[in-house]
């Protein structure tokens, strides 16, 4: 260590805490924040048989029908309210959907100048056969961009929720997950056999197709995470793990994330100050065409389908 | 046409009250999956291909699958062996 400044010294600087916190070598709530686990008080087994005998009487002569007047005409005026209430609610719903303009009629209020924009200009201005594709992707492509990460958010709250820390709790999950291994069932393995390169290929081609035809990055994703289940089912997670652990999801959900927001910027930066874009639209009708359409429909298929295998596996086994 | 959508809607209504009504939660999950594979026909029917693809791959697949996994972890799933024991176990004692 070639330092300047003595190392004592040093500790008090600033850079050297936050390297500290950046590192996760201190923790900033660790000595500064009260943090006890709560216990229950002591008590004999005098008391606590006292306490749940108390309880129980109690609670027999609450519910005591016959002899307490008030808890039965609450049970009847609950019933009564809970009935009214659900009538209300059914008939402000069905007045609200009899007041909604007929389904598909022209002159109904969505059918106005931005419909008819997308209609006739959007295969000219985006490429896309498909115009739900390319107003989702092109017009509407910042919303699609937040969809993406609330789907990445929401997998990282259940990571939080479910994931197994420590070592005895992550021998616990595997334990018992051994109940769901698959015990070589035949028909399974075979049916997997045959149906998941059908059903993964399926994906791919919607994901890729996804401007061309109905389809795009979330439905191809949830077909491909679908497939992946259905292998994991058959062939258990040793099979799996060979090409798809935790850091596969983390690398491909990480750079597909990053390549959406790049792009999407790049499109924004462009198109906002009328700039004309060097990404060429291609003859509507190709697959490599309309932009970068194709790019971001990749990018949201990667990561709904880690999106879809993570929510599985965590739901089963609390980790990779 | 018109009686093939009349005839699914009415399906959809009767698996929705079916599903509220189970007493059995695996029973509710299959009723529920079902419901979202009619739901997947009604979207062909209304011109959106590509809502009935993720219909049929999040409702009728991903979530079924996460409900059971669910059931099975909270141990709601007994098979008719432990079940029938469990009786004989009751009518012993």
């Amino acid at each position: 260590m070639s330092r300047k400044v003595p190392e004592e010294r040093y500790r008090k600087t600033f850079s050297y805490r936050f390297k500290a916190w950046l590192e996760g070598t201190k923790d900033p709530f660790l000595g500064q924040v009260e943090m006890h686990r709560q216990e229950a008080p002591p008590e004999s087994g005098e008391e606590r048989a006292r306490r749940e005998r108390d309880e129980e009487t109690l609670r027999a002569r609450v519910y005591d029908l016959e002899h307490n007047f008030e808890m039965r005409i609450f049970n009847r005026v609950y019933r009564v309210f809970s009935i009214l209430f659900c009538i209300f609610l059914v008939v402000m719903l069905l007045a609200a959907v009899s007041d909604l303009p007929a389904f598909g009629r022209g002159e109904n209020p969505v059918n106005n100048e931005v419909a008819q924009r997308y209609i006739e200009e959007g295969l000219e201005e985006t490429g896309a056969v498909n115009i739900v594709t390319g107003m989702i992707l092109d017009y509407r492509a910042f919303d699609t961009l937040g969809e993406s990460h609330v789907l990445f958010i929401a997998t990282c709250t259940v990571l939080i929720l479910l994931r197994r820390d420590g070592e005895e709790e992550q021998r616990e999950g595997r334990d018992n997950d051994r109940l769901y291994e698959p015990k070589d069932d035949v028909i399974l393995q075979t049916a997997a056999r045959v149906l998941v390169p059908p059903i993964l290929l399926f994906g791919i081609y919607i994901i890729l197709a996804g401007h061309l035809g109905p389809g795009g990055g979330f439905s191809g994703g949830a077909v491909i995470g679908a497939g992946l289940i259905l292998y994991l089912n058959a062939f258990g997670f040793a099979k799996t793990e060979r090409f798809f652990t935790a850091r596969t999801y983390r690398r491909t959900s990480f750079c597909a994330l990053a390549c959406y927001s790049l792009a999407k910027s790049y499109s924004f930066y462009t198109g906002a100050n009328h700039i004309e874009s060097v990404i060429p639209l291609g003859t509507p009708g190709a697959i490599l065409s309309s932009g970068l359409i194709l790019v971001l429909n990749i990018c949201v298929g990667v990561v709904v389908a880690g999106t879809m295998y993570t929510f599985y596996v965590m739901f089963r086994k609390g980790g990779y | 046409m018109t009686v093939f959508t009349c005839i699914l809607l009415g399906f959809l209504v009767v698996c929705a009250i079916a599903a509220s009504l189970s007493k059995k939660l695996l029973n509710t999950i299959l009723i529920f999956m079902s419901y979202s594979l009619v739901m997947s026909i009604i979207w062909v029917l209304l011109e959106s291909p590509d809502l009935a693809i993720t219909e049929a791959a999040v409702g009728a697949g991903v979530t079924t699958v996460l409900f059971l996994v669910t059931l099975k972890k909270i141990d709601a799933i007994i098979k008719k062996e432990s079940a029938q024991e469990e009786t004989d176990e009751q009518e012993g004692a």
